[in-house]
């Protein structure tokens, strides 16, 4: 009779320990997609400079898009706080967008072969980090999702797993775009 | 279209249920032709030896396999930055490791992935392909194929392709050796001919039967496993207009790949040894039509 008891409390347990180990590894996921956001940030900050570089000689007359593209990636750097860095980070693309649209007019900077890799060099890293971002939320969606579910949020609440916040940013960029009216 | 993570349980599960079933039936058909041949034991020995090396070979080689079949080549980020750049966003997308990526030599425009899991991927695109797609059309390919590593439909393949072959070349042997008269000698214990002619039959039987009940298993299995890896590929890119796009592409060109064939078409994204897409729901086809493909993919969200 004694070994039946013993039995059930043994397979419980292994239970308990896979729900909570679970959870354990889902957040992990979460720390570790928010690090990948930030790998990808550094990652565009380091481009910058070659990009402003290879356009200085060609954009003699843009000096301010270029100030603009420097100031912001600095300030970009120096902030700190998730709402400030968004921020920054939504000025700093604004910023390097106005550049391109600038470059489209110096055919002669269109050609160069530096331009053309870091072009494809500085898209790419504005995808990864949107693909950062996605990858966070979708993480953030199973760790949610599971701490919510029944038998793991009592683990949950017994051992302090709280829910995560979605990264949401707001396009400052797509705010600010020009309303064109024909009137 | 199926939650994920059952789809990659079961693909594991699966993965090992048919390398026992495999292994079961190889000893079978061990017993009967050591039986034939005089001895069951070395028979079943035999093809239980035989069944092991097949798993593991194919369990830790099957990419490498495939690869060095389609003269592939492996490339770094500076020979095709775009390339390599498209399948890191999206190993990020997926947090997944990146996988090798190889280059075919062919106008003709196909790619394949490969690995048992996504720490030991490599995927291989064609140049041909890489001329003809545009960025999103390109990313939704790769997408594609990583997802087919991502959901363990590559180490099911394998496993399934590799015993499935050797099932086929041992029954292959046996039919030879008995039409061109092989040993005759009757088991020890003295059994009657009729008891014999009988298990000569079964053998027989077994095998013509079991390469193709394998077959049509691995074709079958391989059509659902498409239509998911399209679906995980419009998750990780959340665009289903590049792997549309791109499969309109695709199925447009009437290139045959060269370095295809029947044992490895099935890995291709398009089937490459079929240059006319019917309108296939025949059982032999192991791609689903395109234009089921396209119209899922252009139907999502």
């Amino acid at each position: 009779m004694g070994w039946i008891v013993l039995i059930i409390i043994a397979v419980l347990l292994f239970a308990a320990m896979g729900i909570f180990n679970s959870l354990v590894v889902l957040k992990k996921r979460c720390d570790n997609g928010w690090a990948q956001i930030d790998v990808q940030l550094k990652r565009r900050y380091d481009l910058i400079p070659n990009l402003v570089e290879t356009v200085k000689g060609y954009l003699k007359h843009e000096r301010e898009v270029l100030e603009n593209v420097t100031k912001a990636r600095q300030q970009a750097i120096d902030v700190s706080g998730v709402k400030a860095q968004a921020q920054a980070e939504n000025v700093l693309t604004g910023a390097l967008r106005q550049l391109f649209a600038v470059a489209e007019s110096y055919p002669d900077l269109k050609a160069n072969q530096n331009m053309l890799a870091l072009q494809e060099e500085l898209a790419s890293t504005e995808n990864k980090i949107s693909f950062s971002r996605q990858h966070y939320n979708d993480v953030v969606l199973d760790y949610n999702t599971r701490i919510a579910q029944v038998p793991a949020n009592i683990f949950a609440t017994l051992f302090n797993f709280k829910p995560r916040e979605f990264f949401e940013i707001a396009d400052a960029a797509e705010k600010n775009a020009p309303k064109v009216s024909f009137t | 279209m199926g939650n994920l993570y059952t789809a990659i349980s079961a693909n594991k599960r699966n993965s090992f249920f048919i390398t026992v079933a495999i292994t079961a039936f190889f000893i079978v058909l061990g017993y009967f032709l050591g039986t034939y041949w005089g001895s069951s034991y070395a028979g079943v020995g035999i093809a239980f030896l035989l069944a092991l090396v097949m798993s593991l070979s194919a369990y830790y080689g099957g990419d490498k396999m495939v690869l060095a079949a389609s003269r592939a080549k492996r490339i770094e980020k500076k020979d095709y930055p775009q390339l390599f750049n498209v399948i890191e966003e999206l190993s990020i997308a997926g947090g997944l490791p990146l996988p090798a990526v190889y280059v075919i030599d062919d106008t003709a425009p196909n790619a394949f992935a490969t690995g048992r899991d996504p720490k030991h991927a490599s995927v291989a695109i064609t140049t041909g392909l890489m001329q003809k797609l545009n960025r999103d059309e390109l990313q939704g390919v790769m997408a594609h194929e990583l997802s087919h590593v991502g959901n363990r439909d590559i180490l099911y393949a394998t496993m399934v392709g590799v015993l499935v072959g050797s099932i086929a070349m041992m029954s292959d042997f046996f039919l030879r050796s008995f039409f061109w008269g092989g040993g005759r000698r009757r088991r020890s214990d003295g059994e009657g001919g009729v008891a014999g002619a009988i298990l000569v039959i079964v053998a027989i039987v077994l095998a013509i039967l079991a390469p193709i009940c394998a077959k049509l298993l691995q074709l079958a299995v391989s059509r659902q496993r498409e239509y998911l890896a399209d679906a995980s590929a419009a998750k990780l890119t959340r665009y289903p207009e590049g792997l549309a796009s791109a499969l309109e592409k695709i199925s447009g060109d009437r290139e045959v790949l060269e370095v295809a064939n029947r044992a490895t078409q099935h890995l291709f994204i398009v089937n490459p040894i079929k240059p006319f897409e019917k309108r296939a729901s025949n059982l032999f086809s192991t791609h689903p039509p395109i234009q089921d493909r396209i119209a899922r993919l252009r139907g999502m969200r």
